[in-house]
């Protein structure tokens, strides 16, 4: 039999094939089911906690406090980065405070926030902000850096203010690069509000994860990583579409070239 | 990279102003000085942790761990990379798993292996190997695939076996992809290092922290934080010290092509 | 025994919708050692096609290819193709000196003698001081001789040549044509050389073999009998220059033409 070596079917076949392996390992404790329970099991307790809302709640809940703490970040490092990127000396007078700042493993700003806030939503939404700050910051900083000033200087050719320019051509001009910025960050705010649940929270998919393993209901711990792992991936495609709607001729630029 | 000798007198103004207002706010509040000890008592704090050896017996747990987990999922990721990336077979077969993996954050992973390891080293080192995994396996296959064919055939014109053209065409050619990988991994291993650290307790800068928070010792909490940052610092200044040997050759080509 | 012999050769493709075009028809023709051949033909006849199966890089449809008598199987050993794209086959990573050391790291040759000889090629085509730097600081002529020098210092029985010129302007494409046949009047190696450019062909060849448009056969087999060493301005200002270029000009259209 000859594989296609390029369909996707393969390594679908191959999940496929892998489901009833385990099932059968598990069932017949050749492999711990305290550790490795039945897929079945695994996939009848998403169910369950998915109808009964519990799974839903947990997930809403972690993502109130990420969304919050993303678009903090977005709207105080994307207007910072476009000063700095355009006004040399602002990025210099704070170029040393970043640099020291940026290094901090945000887990460690945990603490902080604890201090701060306790243990309530705000802990969480400032790591989070923290957290996302530097990548959409530093790829704003560098997007605005890199428009050619042939295209500023068209703007200004063509009598546009200051302001006018700003955002009919430099933003635009620069809005790859921060969507860059923007998407690693979506990334990020998924682990740390994972982080901040492990650490300092009694609710949230993070809280519930660690609590599930942590109560030995291993199934459910189990059924709460892969709602995780669903929400990563709906927000990437969430994330994926807004970035094709809004960059669309960039692709078209860069296919190009 | 900034060269150093270019002073940053802006910079320095500005960092020199905000750390005196700390000091003189600090002072001036009794109960500020919970939340934002004065700086120069984290400094003090500093020294006596760094003269009781207390916070360097949690900062070689760290860097151990750290190093470990790191250098050992780029040499599998790398590894697994080079031949997800020459197969194209091997790569259908899995990539329905790497697509379904990858979306979920590597933290979720902690619990799992808190499980399996419990709460020993070895949990802490299998959850960064795991995390520190994925950048790096994703750009090696990327660049192995993008390796360009006339490259290939050239090889092949020259008569040069399969080993020889992994060796002298496709590493080289791939590796500032890879290397991509591993710098974003850096950052990666550290998060997880003190995450893990945080979640289970024992030792480490990350339980250090949050321990001294929890013991309201917020200077020696600052003073933690302060060390942790160092080491990611010190790391990012290795990894571009031997990129730099590595890759040069492709900066100063990519440093040209910028208008 | 012929140096390099090509038998019937014939390639094949199968498209999307799962009809097969056929590249090369039946090709035959044989190259002495020490000659220079070259193939010449209209666009798109398969010229390169052609070159990738006489160098082992895709498998021939049907027909063989004998080096020295022996049928090849994969790249032959003492046989190396020089790509037209040569900044896509220079390795970025190496300097000048360090590709054209890889013809002889191949060959396992790593000794002071090797550099000698690397560095005696980079100055044989022209690029002596040249050795530190790196691909992408040459300009696209400089950058063929490189590959060219990496090639020669493989030293191969027999170099095949893609259209190496094609991607150079005009002037420096003749400097380079001198320069290749000082290279191969010094070292002797046998080149099958595939261009469009007739003028080109004549110049630098002992032989031309026409071929036609798609699916390729060799329509004819042309010698060129002016004397060595030839002359940018003499050799082209010959009568008989002219008269075979007017000569294969027209048997080319009227191929094209068909």
């Amino acid at each position: 039999m000859k594989w296609n070596s390029e369909s996707r079917l393969n390594g679908l076949a191959l999940l496929v094939a892998l489901l009833p392996v385990w099932e059968a390992l598990s069932r017949t404790e050749l492999v711990n089911p305290l550790f490795f329970p039945p897929m079945t099991r695994i996939l009848r307790s998403f169910f369950l906690l998915t109808i009964s809302g519990e799974l839903p709640y947990q997930i809403l809940v972690s993502l109130e406090r990420a969304v919050a703490g993303y678009l903090l970040a977005a709207l105080v490092c994307i207007p910072l980065g476009i000063v700095m990127g355009l006004w040399n000396q602002v990025y210099r007078m704070l170029e040393l405070l970043i640099e020291m700042a940026r290094p901090i493993p945000p887990p460690v700003i945990v603490p902080v926030a604890m201090l701060f806030f306790g243990l309530g939503d705000e802990m969480k939404i400032f790591v989070i902000a923290f957290s996302c700050a530097w990548p959409v910051l530093l790829n704003t900083y560098d997007g605005v850096r890199s428009v050619d000033r042939v295209l500023m200087h068209t703007g200004r050719t063509f009598g546009l203010s200051r302001g006018k320019a700003i955002a009919k051509i430099v933003f635009p001009a620069a809005l790859p690069q921060i969507m860059t910025g923007l998407r690693v960050s979506l990334g990020i705010m998924l682990i740390l509000v994972v982080i901040s649940e492990m650490v300092g929270s009694s609710d949230g998919i993070g809280y519930f994860v660690l609590d599930s393993q942590r109560r030995f209901k291993v199934d459910q711990m189990y059924a709460g990583m892969l709602s995780l792992a669903l929400t990563g991936y709906a927000l990437n495609q969430l994330f994926l579409l807004l970035y094709n709607s809004i960059l669309a001729w960039h692709k078209g630029l860069t296919r190009a070239a | 990279m900034k060269p150093l000798g270019r002073i940053n007198l802006p910079g320095l103004a500005t960092l020199l102003a905000v750390l005196l207002l700390w000091e003189g706010f600090s002072r001036g509040s009794a109960s500020l000085q919970l939340y934002f000890p004065p700086v120069s008592r984290i400094l003090v704090s500093l020294y006596e942790l760094i003269f009781s050896r207390e916070l360097f017996g949690h900062l070689l747990a760290t860097l151990g761990r750290f190093a470990a987990g790191y250098l050992l999922a780029a040499a599998l990721a790398i590894f697994l990379g080079i031949i997800l990336g020459y197969s194209r077979l091997a790569y259908s077969f899995a990539e329905p798993l790497i697509e379904f993996l990858r979306p979920m954050p590597s933290v979720a992973i902690i619990p799992v292996a808190i499980l399996f390891l419990g709460i020993a080293d070895a949990m802490m080192v299998a959850v960064t190997v795991y995390a520190c995994a994925w950048p790096v396996l994703i750009n090696t296959i990327d660049g192995v695939r993008n390796i360009d064919r006339t490259l290939l055939y050239t090889g092949r014109t020259f008569g040069l076996g399969r080993w020889q053209a992994l060796r002298k065409i496709v590493l080289p050619g791939a590796s500032p992809y890879i290397v991509t990988g591993l710098r974003i991994s850096l950052a990666i291993a550290l998060i997880l290092v003190t995450t893990s650290e945080m979640v289970v307790g024992g030792s480490g800068l990350g339980y250090f922290i949050l321990d001294e928070e929890r013991s309201l010792r917020t200077g020696n909490m600052y003073a933690g934080i302060f060390v942790v940052a160092l080491l990611g610092y010190g790391a990012n200044r290795l990894f571009l010290l031997l990129e730099g040997r590595v890759i040069a050759w492709h900066r100063r080509m990519t440093a040209g092509e910028t208008v | 025994m012929h140096l390099l012999e090509v038998e019937a050769l014939s390639k094949s493709y199968r498209q999307i919708g799962g009809e097969s075009t056929l590249a090369i028809g039946e090709i035959s023709f044989q190259v002495e050692k020490g000659e220079f051949v070259s193939l010449v033909g209209p666009s798109g006849c398969g010229k390169t096609t052609l070159l990738m199966c006489i160098a082992g890089l895709i498998p021939a449809s049907s027909g063989m290819v004998k080096v020295n008598g022996a049928g090849i199987s994969g790249p032959p050993k003492n046989l190396v193709l020089v790509f037209q794209e040569y900044n896509r086959s220079l390795f970025a990573w190496r300097s000048v000196l360090g590709n054209v050391l890889f013809g002889l790291e191949v060959r396992g040759k790593l000794s002071s003698e090797a550099e000698d000889r690397a560095r005696h090629l980079i100055g044989l085509v022209g690029l002596e001081g040249f050795e530190r730097h790196y691909p992408w600081e040459l300009s696209g002529g400089m950058q063929q001789r490189v590959a060219i020098a990496r090639a020669l210092a493989y030293g191969p029985e027999v170099l095949l040549m893609d259209e190496p010129f094609g991607s150079v302007d005009a002037l420096t494409r003749l400097e380079l044509e001198d320069t290749l046949l000082k290279l191969w009047q010094e070292l002797k190696t046998t080149i099958l050389f595939v261009t469009h450019d007739i003028e080109e062909a004549i110049y630098l060849s002992d032989r031309i073999c026409l071929l036609s448009r798609r699916p390729s056969r060799v329509v004819r087999g042309i010698e060129i009998r002016l004397e060595r060493p030839r002359n940018q301005l003499a050799t082209r200002a010959d009568r008989r220059f002219v008269e075979l270029r007017n000569d294969i000009y027209k048997q080319i259209s009227d191929q094209a033409a068909k």
